[in-house]
């Protein structure tokens, strides 16, 4: 990444640590309350709206001096499926990462079936992904069995 | 399969079904046995059910357990604001198993998670009843021999009825035939019929009775319930088109049997009653042999 000219960067640099790429704007603070970033000590730049030659507009989280495993970031492909893990370490990238849709999500989506027993107690919510080919992902209640649509979903 | 909860019907195995089946013909044989005097079963019934709830307890008095728990959660301190985890954890400590039907769905999975003891689902929300299912599958195994290659039809409210959506999933393993008649508002649903699809098994959709009678070896009845309908005209208009009376077996099969998961309203008229192929008074005392045959093997006595 160092051939990159800087005048160009719009986010300062890090020298190590993370950066999370191609985010939707929109749900750029989904993915900071998602990967609990407001408990990490170290720099976190946070960009929004900037531009981009795929996307038009995009989000982009940079965390300074931290590493997360890929399974602890694909959590956040349901809101920004289309981002990148990049590693950076001494200002070069070390690794560049497509994230993907994991098996199981926990936590942070609502049920959609407002009698689920999680919707009345405080329960970790629990889905299985349904990822088929050509359709929208879906989600399947771990308690109830309900199946939560995308465009159902809510966060917690 | 002891200690193992059952919380949902896609717990067990096909072979597992068939060795509760098994054990529950040796209870209809030899209904009182003193072989759980030693155990405490407790029944929480967070909504009041009247057959399940007195078929659980009939079946652990038969077998000697000592029975404790309510039978609506309003006099209890779930109605102070106890959460389900503490009603379980204390429970739990004062019975060597959980009966509980609760009215939201998911809550028999969740009991079965936080609780040391194992939980018998009877009944969470529209969501299952497995307990209701194998007593079905007991009543067509005894009345038809077996319970491979029936002709099986459901007849009523198919959309909303969780008793028919277990059973239809259940069966799904023993190569049955499908006969479903509802009114069109009252299908059943897309997601239970891919079980079917599935597996490759033939279903046919009906909205008259009449056309199956003579087609099939059961004849499961639903209830249909007035407020399951957003129009009322449409009520008005099907109530009368699901009623099962006595001159419409006249050319039914002979082994053909009548279940209904009860309580019957007027959806099999009374004069139905007498006629040997009505088996749903039987099928409601079988699902005493079938919690016999889950209390003993669930607490490791069997």
């Amino acid at each position: 990444m160092k051939n990159i000219p800087r005048k160009e960067l719009k986010v300062s640099a890090i020298e190590n640590g993370t950066v999370i790429d191609h985010i939707p704007s929109e749900n750029v603070f989904q993915v900071v309350k998602m990967l609990n970033l407001k408990n990490i000590g170290s720099q976190i730049t946070v960009g929004i709206n900037l531009e981009s030659k795929k996307f038009g507009k995009k989000g982009i989280v940079k965390v300074s001096d931290k590493y997360f495993e890929i399974e602890e970031i694909n959590k956040i492909a349901l809101v920004a499926p289309s981002a990148t893990l990049i590693e950076i370490k001494d200002y070069e990238v070390v690794s560049k990462k497509n994230i993907s849709i994991p098996n199981k999500i926990m936590k942070f989506v609502k049920c959609f079936n407002p009698n689920c027993i999680t919707n009345h107690e405080k329960i970790t919510t629990k889905f299985d992904v349904i990822n088929e080919k050509g359709e929208e992902v879906k989600l399947h209640c771990t308690y109830c069995d309900k199946i939560t649509k995308k465009e159902n979903i809510t966060f917690i | 399969m002891k200690n193992k909860s059952l919380v949902s019907i896609n717990d067990y195995t096909k072979e597992q079904y068939q060795k509760i089946l098994d054990l529950a013909e040796e209870f209809e044989v030899k209904t009182t046995q003193k072989i759980l005097e030693d155990f405490v079963v407790a029944t929480l019934f967070f909504e009041p059910s009247t057959r399940t709830r007195l078929s659980f307890e009939s079946a652990a008095s038969r077998l000697g357990a000592k029975v404790i728990g309510f039978t609506d959660s309003a006099s209890t301190s779930v109605k102070k604001g106890e959460s389900l985890k503490d009603t379980i954890l204390t429970v739990s400590k004062y019975s060597d198993i959980i009966v509980m039907r609760h009215p939201r769905e998911g809550s028999a999975k969740y009991a079965s998670e936080v609780s040391p003891v194992p939980i018998i689902n009877a009944g969470d929300g529209s969501n299952q009843h497995p307990t209701q299912t194998l007593l079905d599958l007991y009543s067509i195994r005894k009345t038809q021999g077996s319970l491979e290659n029936k002709e099986v039809a459901f007849v009523g409210d198919l959309k909303f009825g969780r008793t028919v959506h277990s059973l239809v999933i259940a069966l799904c393993s023993f190569n049955t035939t499908f006969h479903l008649v509802s009114p069109i508002e009252l299908k059943l649903p897309s997601y239970i019929k891919n079980h079917i699809k599935k597996r490759n098994l033939t279903y046919h959709q009906y909205t008259d009775l009449s056309e199956v009678i003579s087609k099939v070896d059961i004849l499961y009845m639903t209830r249909i319930q007035r407020e399951r309908f957003s129009d009322p005209m449409e009520y008005e208009k099907v109530k009368n088109s699901y009623i099962l009376k006595n001159d419409m077996l006249n050319d039914s099969k002979d082994n053909l049997k009548i279940l209904h998961p009860l309580p019957r309203v007027n959806e099999i008229t009374e004069d139905v009653d007498s006629n040997p192929k009505a088996y749903y008074f039987q099928q409601a005392q079988n699902g005493v042999f079938v919690r016999q045959a889950l209390l003993t093997t669930i607490l490791g006595v069997k």
